[in-house]
C-alpha cells in the first residue's frame, strides 16, 4: 500500500478515526505523569531555584512551535508538488497549534526570564527570532482567512510557509549563529556535559512526548474538520448552482 | 504543593497560561470539529449524499 493513499479524504478520514481515540490517550498519559513528575517530585535546580520547573513546559512548547513550522513546510511542498488537498489542509490545521505552542514558549519564557535575567524581555537572537516565527504565524493565518479560493489560499500560504521556514531554523539555532544574548544554549543534548541533569531530563522527555502527541493529536482532529469544511463549501456551492 | 518561595508567582504563572492556551485550543477544536461534523451530515441528508 502506498502512503500517498491517505492524500485521499476519504481513507484519511477512515484512519485516523482509528488512531485518534490511542493518540488522545496517550497524549494525556504523558502530559499528565510529565507535569506531576515534574512539578511535584522533582528538587529546585542550585542555581535557578524552584524556576526550573518551568522548563517542562517551555522547552516542549518551544520545541513544538519550531517543529510545527517545519510539519507545515513538508506539507506545503508536497501540495505544491503533487496536489494533494490533504496535504495542504493539514498545513492550515497545524497552523493554530503552532501559534498557541510559540504563545506558551513566549509566556513562559518571559515568566522565566523576568526573575533569573531581571527582565520580562530582551532582543536577543533567540528571543528575537521566536517572536517573528509568532508573527508569522499569524500572517500564515490571516492569509488562509483572506483568500476565497482554497487552492489560491494553499498556493499563497505554501509560499508564505517556505519564507518563514528561515525564522523557524533561525529561532534554533540563532544561539548558534551570534554568540549574544541572554538566552542559554540548547537544553537538550547529546553531549551529557552540555545537558540538563538527569534530574530534570527524564520528565522532561516524557513531557515532550506529551507535546508531540497533542500536536499530532490536534492536528489529525483539526485536518478531519478542514477536509469536512472543504467537502461541506463544495456541497454548499452544488447546491446554490442548482 | 512544593514550595515556590519567591518565585511562585512565575512557576504557577507559567503553568496557569499553559494549562488556560492548550485548554482554549484543545475546546475550539473539539468544537468546530463537531458543528462542522454536523452540519456536513445536514446538508448531505439534504442532498441524499454521504461522505466520512
Amino acid at each position: 500500500m502506498s502512503f500517498w493513499e491517505y492524500a485521499n479524504p476519504r481513507r484519511f478520514i477512515q484512519t485516523s478515526a482509528g488512531l485518534l481515540p490511542w493518540l488522545a490517550g496517550l497524549s494525556a498519559l504523558c502530559l499528565t505523569v510529565g507535569v506531576i513528575w515534574g512539578f511535584f517530585f522533582t528538587p529546585d535546580d542550585f542555581r535557578q531555584g524552584s524556576t526550573v520547573k518551568i522548563i517542562y513546559l517551555h522547552v516542549p512548547a518551544a520545541m513544538m512551535a519550531i517543529n510545527a513550522w517545519i510539519m507545515m513546510l513538508v506539507t506545503s511542498l508536497i501540495w505544491l508538488i503533487r496536489r494533494h488537498h490533504v496535504s495542504a489542509l493539514a498545513a492550515k490545521a497545524a497552523g493554530p497549534v503552532g501559534l498557541t505552542m510559540t504563545a506558551i514558549a513566549l509566556i513562559t519564557g518571559a515568566l522565566w526570564g523576568q526573575p533569573m535575567w531581571g527582565t520580562w524581555w530582551a532582543w536577543d537572537p533567540r528571543l528575537t527570532s521566536f517572536l517573528i516565527l509568532a508573527l508569522f504565524y499569524l500572517g500564515y493565518i490571516a492569509l488562509w482567512s483572506a483568500v476565497e479560493d482554497p487552492d489560491t489560499a494553499a498556493d499563497l500560504t505554501s509560499v508564505l510557509c517556505i519564507v518563514g521556514s528561515v525564522f523557524a531554523v533561525l529561532s534554533r539555532y540563532a544561539v548558534n549563529f551570534w554568540n549574544q544574548g541572554l538566552h542559554q544554549g540548547a537544553s537538550l543534548s547529546l553531549d551529557k556535559k552540555e545537558n540538563v541533569s538527569d534530574v530534570f531530563y527524564l520528565p522532561l522527555l516524557v513531557c515532550i512526548a506529551g507535546f508531540v502527541l497533542l500536536f499530532v493529536t490536534l492536528v489529525l482532529l483539526r485536518t478531519r474538520t478542514e477536509i469536512r469544511a472543504r467537502r461541506l463549501q463544495a456541497l454548499l456551492a452544488r447546491e446554490r448552482m442548482a | 504543593m512544593p514550595d515556590l518561595g519567591t518565585y511562585a508567582f512565575a512557576v504557577l504563572g507559567s503553568y496557569g497560561a499553559t494549562i488556560l492556551l492548550l485548554a482554549a485550543l484543545v475546546g475550539v477544536s473539539l468544537w468546530r470539529g463537531v458543528r462542522m461534523r454536523r452540519a456536513l451530515r445536514e446538508v448531505e441528508a439534504r442532498q441524499g449524499t454521504t461522505h466520512g
